[in-house]
């Protein structure tokens, strides 16, 4: 990690202390590969920021990052306080990889016993371990299948007993690789509306997706294209800016606008987007708030 | 290191026929054995001792490579070391997991070894317990180890022939190491195996313990923890 000390000559001063996440000149290569290149941007806590941008642009990348697994990371990435991957990071912050990472061999109860050993070691700990595991069952509604393996639910399930295991420890810091992919509305619902509780009670959340109604949910966004970031706001004042109805135009107009920035060799693009009457929204849920 | 392996046996209880293979295969394998020396009870007494060493190894070897294979590919590693896990207690509580089952393996096949076969030693059986313990951690290592250079369960399977067959050939198990070509003599004298199959045999031939069988059991355990430190070494909070 090449973070440099927020007191060099040349950095601009650190960020405010609500801010969960600053990145300034992020940048991640991946074998020759630039993944993300530059990027500056704040998640603050309290609040859900939504990442958003098609697959492969580069989200996971930057969570990686952020969560401290990704290496060949330049540029000043500040958590909590903290440069990214800093060991007192770790029982701080909660990671949902978007394969569920959990035993299949174990059940639901087994694998959260065991990973609230790891953060809260000891038998001191016994009862508050326990109380831990039930409420994060609890939490992602899984109190019924508690005992049942985990290889034996069902993808959405199992994707469910991975947020479990992130939400062990309180963290202030939830980073939430697509979590509700899979999953039915009733229950995409349910999740939002536990997002919005934990950000109520100050946690930051990160949380990705390429279902752009999504979006619609979260306090701010992150809209990712090719490893920048096209834009930085939130959902009204994205719409507003790009004079569009919903957050998937607002984004189709940001990428026609990027592109025709990137080949103004001369031939100006206009600045309407020809992707409005493709632009139907992919599901048309209502956002719980 | 306790909650990690308390966590692996658990994953085993979930799997009996795995546990079944672990505890009964070794045994199988030596009763096997005894029928085949029938007219030659003395080669018997020498491959059996020699083989009883090398069981844990590599039932060992296999089973934690392909568990911490799992544990990569499934992204429960990643996982661990994003939380405040140290590298060591994971990697212990593997060694302490693996270590109780060879334990039990190893008890039963020595068991029915001495016992029911007829398996003469001279020595304590309890030094060739403790001989099959140190193999266990030896493969449970090596597993470790190279389960960093495997992106698939296929490759590694494939492991292990690379990795213990040579071993395996060179250990004294088929003919005295001093018989052989004087080149494959001095390679077999930097392999861990030759030590836990002479160690085997100091236990067998010696009513004490003689000062081979404590070299042979030092030179195990080290490379034991040699490879399981190197194994520390490929697991990486950070990864590209």
């Amino acid at each position: 990690m090449m973070n440099y000390e927020p007191g060099a000559p040349d950095t601009p001063p650190p960020p405010p202390p609500t801010s969960a996440i600053a990145a300034r000149g992020l940048t991640v290569v991946r074998g020759t590969r630039t993944v993300l290149r530059a990027l500056d941007f704040t998640v603050p806590s309290g609040s859900i920021t939504g990442l958003l941008g098609p697959s492969g642009c580069g989200k996971t990348t930057l969570m990686r990052a952020v969560v401290g697994t990704q290496a060949k990371v330049t540029g000043v990435l500040d958590v909590l306080g903290h440069p990214a991957g800093d060991p007192a990071l770790r029982p701080r912050i909660g990671y949902v990889t978007q394969a569920p990472s959990v035993y299949t061999d174990l059940t639901v109860r087994q694998n959260l016993d065991y990973f609230a050993a790891v953060l809260h070691p000891g038998r001191a700990h016994r009862a508050a371990r326990r109380e831990a595991v039930a409420r994060a069952i609890d939490d992602v509604d899984l109190t019924t299948r508690a005992d049942a393996l985990a290889g034996a639910l069902s993808g959405g399930q199992r994707s469910r007993v991975s947020l479990a295991v992130a939400l062990l420890g309180t963290p202030d810091l939830l980073v939430l690789d697509e979590p509700t992919v899979g999953l039915d509305p009733v229950l995409r619902r349910d999740l939002w509306n536990l997002f919005h509780r934990l950000a109520d009670r100050g946690t930051a959340l990160l949380v990705s997706s390429h279902v752009m109604d999504e979006a619609e949910r979260c306090h701010r966004l992150l809209l990712m294209r090719d490893g920048r970031i096209l834009a930085e706001d939130t959902p009204d004042a994205l719409r507003h800016r790009t004079g569009t109805a919903t957050v998937e135009e607002a984004f189709l107009h940001l990428v026609d606008a990027d592109r025709a920035d990137a080949d103004r060799t001369g031939d100006h693009a206009t600045d309407e987007h020809p992707a409005d009457e493709t632009a139907a929204p992919l599901t048309t849920e209502e956002a719980p708030r | 290191m306790t909650a990690t392996a308390g966590r692996v046996l658990r994953q085993l209880t979930h799997d009996p026929r795995t546990i079944a293979l672990l505890v009964i295969v070794p045994v199988l394998l030596i009763t096997l054995l005894r029928y085949v020396f029938d007219g030659a009870p003395g080669t018997f007494d020498a491959t059996g001792a020699s083989l009883l060493g090398i069981f844990p190894l590599i039932t060992m070897f296999l089973v934690t490579s392909i568990a911490t294979l799992r544990e990569r590919t499934t992204g429960t590693l990643e996982r661990l070391l994003s939380l405040p896990l140290g590298k060591g207690g994971l990697i212990g509580g593997y060694a302490l997991a693996f270590g109780a089952v060879a334990v039990v393996q190893s008890a039963l096949a020595t068991a029915v070894s001495v016992w029911l076969l007829g398996l003469d030693v001279v020595g304590s059986p309890w030094l060739l317990l403790l001989v099959a313990l140190l193999d266990a951690l030896l493969g449970t290592a090596l597993g470790l180890f190279v389960s960093a250079f495997a992106a698939s369960e296929f490759q590694a399977v494939q492991f292990m022939p690379a990795v213990i067959f040579p071993q395996l050939l060179l250990c004294g198990l088929f003919t005295p190491r001093e018989a052989m070509h004087p080149v494959l003599e001095a390679i077999s004298n930097v392999l861990p195996m030759s030590y836990a199959v002479d160690g085997m045999n100091q236990v067998l031939q010696h009513p004490d313990i003689t000062g081979d069988f404590v070299r042979d059991i030092a030179v195990v355990a080290g490379s034991a923890l040699l490879v399981l430190c190197l194994g520390a070494i490929t697991l990486r909070r950070r990864t590209p």
